[in-house]
């Protein structure tokens, strides 16, 4: 199950949006967000998703993959669409199935939610699909460097971020053989009651614990035997670089945001 | 030729719980030249990790001076002493900071303020070196363990440092890994003179050095070339330490009555050896 | 228990983009009993293989047969625990799987989990601290404050105090020293026999293989490509270093000495000690036709 979640993971490849800069893709997926909440219409729900489709469909990730692996949230989403369909109790009668009445209203609410659900979680997973965690953090980095005069730590907030984001397949296989191991000691975690199986989650968390702990150690001696001293009269490796593509993107931004305004009832 | 690292009358032990207390370097003195290949041997616990710490300045001594680059390390000179050497640690993973492999060769460059077009060079440079230039965009996480320590040996690199400390960095890689990163270090060491200091307990690896240290309870047991140090193969076996394999099949060629003249390091040499003693006629 | 694989595949992350495969048409018999070596480099499929053979992992295609459990794709997990009991894993280093306050608690924990009573298994846990070479006074400690050999014998003591029929070890010296690593070895190769165990060493060591093992599997590219006797997959040295494997150091030492003194010893040297041996009398026959 859950290695079939794609939320949060990086597919790598080569499209337009692969190759935009992040600080573009960070704005644009920030101002959408926004934007997303002056749709109020036919016209406007219609031109957000037709856009996302657009947007999937230059990114070449495969539609099928992006809903398989957003299963457990497009659930989320028919359930909420359920909901309103249900207790919304307005407009004129469409359906009378006795226990349940669906109003035009309902419907409508409905569908508006759930397009606006979907296209947020479907923009944000385009992002993170398309631009590695590392790149995200850098260009988040970059973005907040203004904030560092008011004593914001952009540089240890960054660095913090990226060295999670390096340790993270590294805990997750550790945790995966942990699990084995204590499986193969005959540990059940899937059986029995609640109070069982949260007191067999703890052959799990302690070795998973101290294992952290003593990599964040070594880690730490690593980076300080390295010359590491925060980020004062530090350098920086990896550079962004702001090209065309990026401008064009921000121009789509504004076309659409001024499309919605013109739209919108 | 100049020296790169002496120690003095060095000794150290951990703070305990018990009044009881052990040291785990006790009264240790050292000298290492340019461009030497050192080894320093011994059993887990024999105190030889201690000795890296000292050296690296992660521990100061309780007695006795430790000088790197004619320098006696102090808090103060740490960390201009530190940019001039590299260190490799035991485990690939925790030593692996950047996200990619050149994030993490530049790691060191980025602390010391080295400007962007040099880091560049100086990046591919050293992976060039340890020949991981195709991995350069790789993720820690798809590297082997022996690919993860050669970017580690190029993180050091990058810094053009005067002395190479490898702390027991082959003990947790697969003999194909363990024989990938010492090739590098040995390659490494005729192109640069480069000088290495190994600790290790493997001493099939202490063989290639040019002079070795046998570490046991603190002290040190033996100095010497690996062919001198070797001729007393029992005092090694008897702290803990495996012998050479052609050290090994000489002793119990012996045991089974064959007579074999000298002292033999490598298969090939015992194998003439047997040839001309036994075979040639 | 008999042990077989037939025409066993397996992906990870089936169905998703990041699918990979890892095994395909493994074929494999280990018997009741033997002492059986899987020889491969990392990445070979090894590790996976060995998940396979007590139902840590199910196979995506074809069958595994432990005992009389029969485990394919749709094997329900249920059943599972049962096959555990009697095959156990010491994994790679298994001191990362310690948990409990004391040594004895995380010994028991296994034992415990299958039924067993707790006075039996803290009567089996004291009994293998010894048997481990370990200090009496380790019992009541925490496994944190042992040094990292002590710790791996408690992780090992822990997987034996469930009795299993079937013994795995995954690379179980990596990382001690010489001394701990043959002690280890010898200890492993003492219960083989003694308890009459099935043993199952996943290793890289040749030479490891050579010693004590009665069956080899080698692993190349998630498949079996070669199964036999030592003395037979040593045989074939070409095959061997097309999978990039050399042969065990007393094996390659005794080729070596071949092709000096221009003819072939009667029997394979699995181990340095009939290495020694197989010259010593060849010298002794050498002098004799001489004289």
């Amino acid at each position: 199950m859950l290695e079939k979640m794609i939320f949060g993971r990086y597919i790598p490849g080569d499209s337009f949006i692969h190759k935009l800069d992040p600080r573009s893709k960070l704005l644009f997926v920030l101002f959408f967000v926004v934007a997303v909440f002056l749709a109020n219409n036919v016209a406007t729900y219609g031109l957000l998703l037709a856009f996302t489709l657009f947007v999937i469909f230059i990114s070449r990730i495969r539609l099928y993959f992006l809903l398989n692996g957003l299963k457990p949230i497009l659930i989320l989403i028919i359930f909420t669409f359920l909901m309103h369909i249900i207790f919304t109790k307005e407009g004129t009668l469409l359906v009378d199935l006795k226990i349940i009445k669906i109003y035009e209203e309902g419907l409508r609410q409905g569908i508006f939610i759930s397009i606006r659900f979907l296209v947020l979680v479907l923009m944000t997973s385009i992002l993170t699909l398309t631009t590695s965690p590392i790149s995200i953090t850098d260009g988040m980095e970059d973005l907040l460097n203004p904030f560092k005069r008011f004593k914001l730590p952009v540089h240890e907030l960054a660095l913090m971020m990226s060295i999670s984001l390096r340790f993270i397949p590294t805990l997750m296989d550790e945790t995966d053989k942990i699990l084995k191991a204590q499986l193969a000691r005959g540990s059940d975690i899937s059986t029995g009651s609640i109070k069982q199986r949260i007191r067999a989650v703890i052959p799990l968390l302690v070795p998973l614990f101290v294992s952290a702990f003593k990599r964040a150690e070594e880690l730490a001696i690593a980076m300080e035997v390295r010359g590491y001293r925060g980020g004062e009269g530090r350098t920086r490796y990896r550079q962004l670089t702001w090209g065309s593509r990026d401008t064009i993107s921000m121009v789509l931004l504004v076309m659409l945001i001024g499309a919605l305004y013109l739209l919108k009832g | 030729m100049k020296e790169i690292l002496s120690l003095e009358q060095v000794s150290y032990s951990y703070p305990t719980d018990d009044d009881e207390v052990v040291k785990a370097i006790d009264g240790v003195s050292l000298s290492v030249k340019d461009g030497e290949w050192i080894a320093i041997v011994g059993h887990n616990g024999s105190g030889k990790s201690t000795m890296a710490k000292l050296i690296i300045g992660l521990l100061f001594p309780q007695d006795g001076v430790v000088n790197v680059f004619n320098e006696q390390l102090t808090n103060e000179n740490l960390w201009d002493i530190r940019s001039r050497l590299g260190i490799v640690f035991q485990n690939p993973d925790n030593q692996f900071v950047g996200s990619t492999v050149q994030d993490d060769v530049a790691f060191a460059l980025e602390n010391n303020g080295i400007p962007f077009e040099e880091m560049v060079k100086r990046v591919h440079e050293s992976l060039k070196q340890v020949k991981m230039s195709e991995f350069l965009d790789h993720e820690p996480h798809h590297l082997s363990g022996g690919q993860k320590q050669r970017v580690a040996i190029a993180g050091a690199l990058a810094l053009r440092p005067n002395l190479l400390i490898m702390d027991e960095a082959t003990s947790m890689l697969d003999p194909q890994g363990r024989d990938e990163v010492i090739r590098i270090v040995q390659e490494l060491k005729q192109r640069t003179g480069l000088t290495v200091i190994s600790i290790t307990h493997d001493l099939e690896e202490a063989l290639l050095a040019d002079r070795i240290f046998v570490m046991n309870k603190g002290k040190i047991l033996q100095t010497g070339t690996p062919d001198e140090v070797f001729k007393h193969g029992e005092q090694l076996e008897s702290i803990g330490l495996d012998m050479p394999f052609a050290l090994r099949v000489s002793e119990l060629l012996r045991k089974n009555g064959l007579s074999l003249e000298g002292e033999h390091m490598t298969e090939e040499e015992l194998v003439n050896e047997l040839w001309t003693s036994h075979f040639k006629m | 228990m008999d042990i077989s694989l037939q025409n066993v595949g397996y992906f990870y992350s089936k169905d998703t983009p990041f699918e990979k495969r890892a095994l395909q048409g493994v074929d494999a018999t280990i018997h009741s009993g033997s002492y059986t070596a899987i020889i491969g480099h990392t990445g070979s499929g090894k590790s996976t293989l060995l998940m396979h053979l007590n139902g840590l992992l199910k196979p995506s295609e074809g069958v595994v047969r432990i005992g009389d459990t029969t485990i394919s794709a749709g094997t329900k997990t249920k059943g599972l625990k049962d096959v555990r009991r009697h095959v156990g894993i010491v994994f790679q280093f298994p001191e990362h799987q310690l948990f409990e306050e004391t040594v004895v608690k995380d010994i028991m924990f296994g034992p415990m989990n299958f039924g067993v009573s707790e006075e039996e298994a803290k009567r089996r846990a004291y009994e293998l601290i010894t048997l481990l070479g370990l200090p009496e006074d380790v019992a009541e400690k925490s496994p944190f404050d042992l040094s990292g050999g002590q710790m791996r014998r408690v992780a090992i003591a822990g997987v034996l105090a469930f009795k299993p029929s079937v013994l795995i070890l995954d690379e179980p010296t990596a990382g001690l020293d010489p001394r701990g690593r043959k002690e280890i070895m010898e200890l492993f190769n003492h219960l083989h026999k003694k308890e009459d165990l099935t043993t199952i060493l996943v290793t890289h060591s040749m030479e490891d293989a050579a010693r004590y093992a009665d069956n080899l599997i080698i692993m190349s590219n998630g498949t079996s490509v070669m199964t036999g006797t030592p003395e037979e997959v040593f045989a074939d040295e070409e095959k061997l270093a097309s999978y990039r494997l050399g042969l065990p150091r007393s094996v390659q030492f005794q080729r070596d000495f071949e092709k000096k003194i221009g003819r072939k010893l009667s029997d394979i040297a699995l181990t340095e000690e009939q290495l020694a041996e197989f010259i010593a009398k060849a010298a002794l026959e050498e002098g004799a036709d001489s004289c």
